[in-house]
């Protein structure tokens, strides 16, 4: 009986808004392109990103595919980073298009937009959903098979909806309250679905490489190659650790110093050490075991701090406010055909917007706790909000009451 | 303790600090006399003793409602006589020097360049430790760094060289010591001022300002202002921010509570701007009317070129209102949930001016978060900070 890693990462770069004012606002309609050096500067953001993350962690992963055939991952990289990346670092696009050409590099299907539109418009969502499909098929000639949502976000209409569209499976976080006694290690079958699965994150395991690897504080570290292959050994009867996490862990939210790179370099040769023991992508590893059990997800889950809930991006009134108005544009955005004026409205349905805007992390000042370009989530609101007047009077201006 | 104001005789928040500072300090058993410059009944005070400085032969000492004022001499043969602010300062000095020989204390606690000279006195008197507590200096009242009345910057030099330890409201006002005066950081300590939030008088269930509520529901927001009218709190620059959101957000009006030399010069500009049918002047307020500008605002801006703290920041939050405050300010040094802007940046308040007014789920948000933070203050916290140093200098410990 194997038993696989199943890497998962996932590639993600907003258009960040610059600094809008109300007085550009029916001035001008640039809203995602801030000066160079600012701190929304996305230009600037993809260079950083590039060469802390991107390029050595490609630089590596390519060598790790190609001394061993046995390594495989699986990458959901979203439309608006592709863009940026085509726009301002071709090099990083041929990186990631040389990991897919190993053949052994499975791309999985998400929105372009990066967006919460499965919860407010079914419409737009899958229009998103194909637009991505679309830019996969152009840049890498995949087409994907298995599906994830925006921050991971899940639940069993999600789950009906993706096995209707054909998707042989789907990705969730493996919450406690969601899977019980169950172990994550293993691939399930969704509630209410015919034939798709359901993989879900092991987010202890994969939370020790994503966020406390650098940590001197935690009790395990340093946490080594063969210290963490030998925590999985330790379970005999898992089919597949879920090991679902932000690119942007490798290079990024652990800084190269802290030693993640030699951790990645190392974790495929102490994983295979012992016999039986592989890597899978998401297909793979739904095609090789059978599903254990059914698992019923109500209500949504994500992958978002200790409430795994949607409360990050929609959990106070300017959240909710400021959604609510963007898709309330919906019809008349589409009705224009105004493709610039309907893809600046997409790129501002990108979740991480709504995510600057969250305050439950504020009060205390500890103003580090999340990461953003703005000072406070009311700076981002008021960027986004005259952004959004903007939109609408483009509308107005083409004779469209708003 | 010496202090040349308390509440209700106060004109503004060096008043509210004393008192609230003295409060507390009391809680945590510091016996305090409270030396004031005038005469008044403060019956009402039990937590410290309260004593009048009167110079000698004079009767009583009567004070106008505005700092910087004339103080009325009512002398014991009858005779009344004006005195200026400098003239009150050095008479002051006199009768502190008078007392200190006749007092046991252990330290003294001197606030702002008003007592500075009755402190140098009392401690050359007595040999006590001298504290000095800097609520303003000179460059911040003037606007400007370097800038003030040259007198007054004398006063503040020599107390700040001669004290023993030196107290700052903020960060803010300890960088401004150190730049003005050349005093060395590890003599100032910052303790910052507090708010006691059971302290404020609660709101009754009518506003006085009847003309603004029943504009607010036809679809107008207000923008609030209290605070002295003088060079330092940047009201010129709130007056263009605000003309310049009203181009965007029309529906809305600024209310300018408070008295100064500006007054006139702030009327005129309104009306040169354009907006003198969207601006209310309502000169100084006490108590009800003082209460519900506060509550009657969707948002209370305090522009200030160099606010050493404002209290009036934490104040609006707790009759109800958001705040956006200049950069320049102590309080923006301990409140996260707010709006900042640099002084200066009038495009940047008009900015946020117009996207609070348009946007009530942005003030209802940050009025909620602020008001969590609030609901956290206390100047007890503060006063824990200043026990230290009364410590420190009683021990001996320091030269």
């Amino acid at each position: 009986m194997s038993k696989a890693i199943v890497l998962y990462l996932h590639v993600h770069q907003p258009y960040r808004i610059r600094h809008y004012t109300i007085f550009d606002a029916a001035a001008n309609h640039n809203y995602f392109d801030a000066p160079y050096d600012a701190r929304e500067s996305n230009e600037q953001v993809i260079h950083k990103v590039a060469e802390k993350s991107y390029i050595p962690a490609n630089r590596h992963l390519l060598e790790l595919l190609n001394e061993n055939q046995e390594f495989k991952l699986s990458l959901s990289i979203t439309g608006t980073v592709l863009e940026q990346l085509e726009k301002w670092s071709p090099e990083t696009l041929q990186s990631f298009k040389d990991l897919v050409a190993t053949g052994r590099v499975e791309i999985v299907g998400e929105t372009y937009h990066h967006s919460l539109a499965f919860f407010y418009s079914r419409e737009e969502f899958e229009a998103q959903v194909a637009m991505h499909r679309e830019k996969v098929q152009q840049l890498f000639s995949q087409t994907p098979k298995v599906f994830r949502n925006t921050e991971l976000s899940y639940n069993n209409d999600l789950a009906y909806w993706a096995d209707k569209a054909g998707y042989k499976g789907i990705l969730a976080e493996g919450w406690d309250k969601v899977l019980g006694w169950r172990s994550p290690n293993y691939v399930y079958r969704p509630a209410y679905t015919d034939n798709i699965r359901l993989l879900m994150k092991n987010y202890k395991l994969s939370d020790d490489i994503a966020f406390r690897f650098g940590n001197r504080g935690w009790a395990e570290w340093p946490l080594t190659a063969d210290k963490f292959a030998h925590w999985l050994n330790a379970d005999p009867d898992a089919t597949n650790f879920d090991l679902f996490m932000d690119y942007e862990t490798f290079g990024e939210h652990q800084w190269h110093d802290t030693g993640i790179f030699d951790f990645l370099r190392h974790l495929p040769n102490e994983w295979l050490k012992t016999p039986g023991n592989t890597f899978m992508t998401v297909s793979e590893a739904i095609d090789n075991f059978e599903a254990k059990d059914q698992v019923d997800v109500p209500y949504t889950v994500t992958w978002a701090d200790t409430e795994r809930d949607l409360s990050a991006w929609l959990g106070n009134a300017m959240q909710t406010s400021a959604i609510t108005g963007l898709y309330g544009l919906q019809d008349k955005i589409l009705s224009t055909g105004d493709l610039a004026l309907i893809e600046d409205w997409r790129r501002l349905q990108t979740s991480d917007h709504f995510y600057y805007m969250c305050t439950k992390w504020f009060n205390d000042g500890d103003i580090h706790a999340y990461f953003s370009p703005y000072e406070t989530p009311y700076e981002a609101y008021i960027n986004f909000v005259n952004a959004y007047h903007d939109v609408r009077f483009r509308l107005s201006e083409k004779g469209i009451e708003v | 303790m010496l202090g040349w104001e308390l509440p209700p005789h106060n004109s503004g928040g060096l008043g509210v600090a004393c008192y609230q500072l003295s409060k507390a300090l009391s809680k945590k058993g510091v016996d305090i006399e409270f030396v004031l410059p005038y005469t008044a009944d403060h019956s009402d005070i039990d937590f410290m003793k309260i004593n009048a400085a009167h110079p000698q032969n004079v009767e009583q000492v009567l004070k106008s409602g505005i700092a910087y004022d004339s103080f009325k001499y009512i002398k014991t043969n009858g005779e009344v006589e004006w005195i200026d602010i400098i003239g009150q300062s050095a008479l002051y000095e006199e009768a502190v020097g008078r007392i200190a020989e006749l007092a046991e204390f252990d330290v003294i606690h001197a606030h702002d360049w008003l007592t500075c000279r009755a402190g140098l006195r009392a401690k050359m008197v007595s040999g006590k430790p001298l504290i000095v507590h800097i609520h303003s200096i000179e460059a911040d009242r003037a606007g400007q760094p370097h800038g003030g009345n040259p007198l007054v910057r004398e006063i503040e030099s020599i107390s700040l060289l001669l004290a023993d330890h030196i107290i700052a409201v903020s960060e803010h006002t300890k960088r401004g010591i150190m730049r003005e005066y050349g005093i060395p950081a590890d003599k100032i300590e910052v303790v910052h001022n507090s708010i006691n939030p059971d302290d404020l008088a609660p709101l009754d269930s009518n506003n006085a300002y009847r003309y603004l509520e029943t504009m607010k529901s036809l679809g107008y927001r207000v923008v609030v202002n209290i605070g002295r009218l003088s060079v330092q709190k940047g009201l010129p620059n709130l007056l263009r921010a605000f003309a310049r959101a009203a181009e965007r957000t029309p529906k809305m009006f600024l209310l300018v509570v408070g008295s100064g030399e500006q007054y006139y010069e702030l009327i005129m500009l309104a009306a040169e701007l354009g907006i003198g049918d969207k601006v209310l002047f309502t000169e100084f307020q006490r108590g009800k009317n003082w209460r519900d500008a506060y509550a009657i605002g969707d948002l209370f801006v305090m522009p200030s070129v160099s606010e050493p703290f404002g209290i009036t920041a934490l104040e609006a939050i707790g009759y109800g209102t958001p705040v956006l405050i200049s950069k320049q300010s102590g309080v923006s040094e301990v409140l996260h949930n707010c709006l900042k802007v640099d002084f200066w940046d009038i495009d940047e308040m008009a900015n946020k001016i117009a996207a609070v007014a348009g946007n009530d789920s942005l003030r209802d948000e940050m009025h909620a978060q602020s008001h969590r933070e609030w609901e956290r203050m206390s100047w007890d916290k503060s006063v824990d900070k200043l026990l230290p140093i009364y410590q420190k200098h009683l021990s001996g410990a320091a030269s």
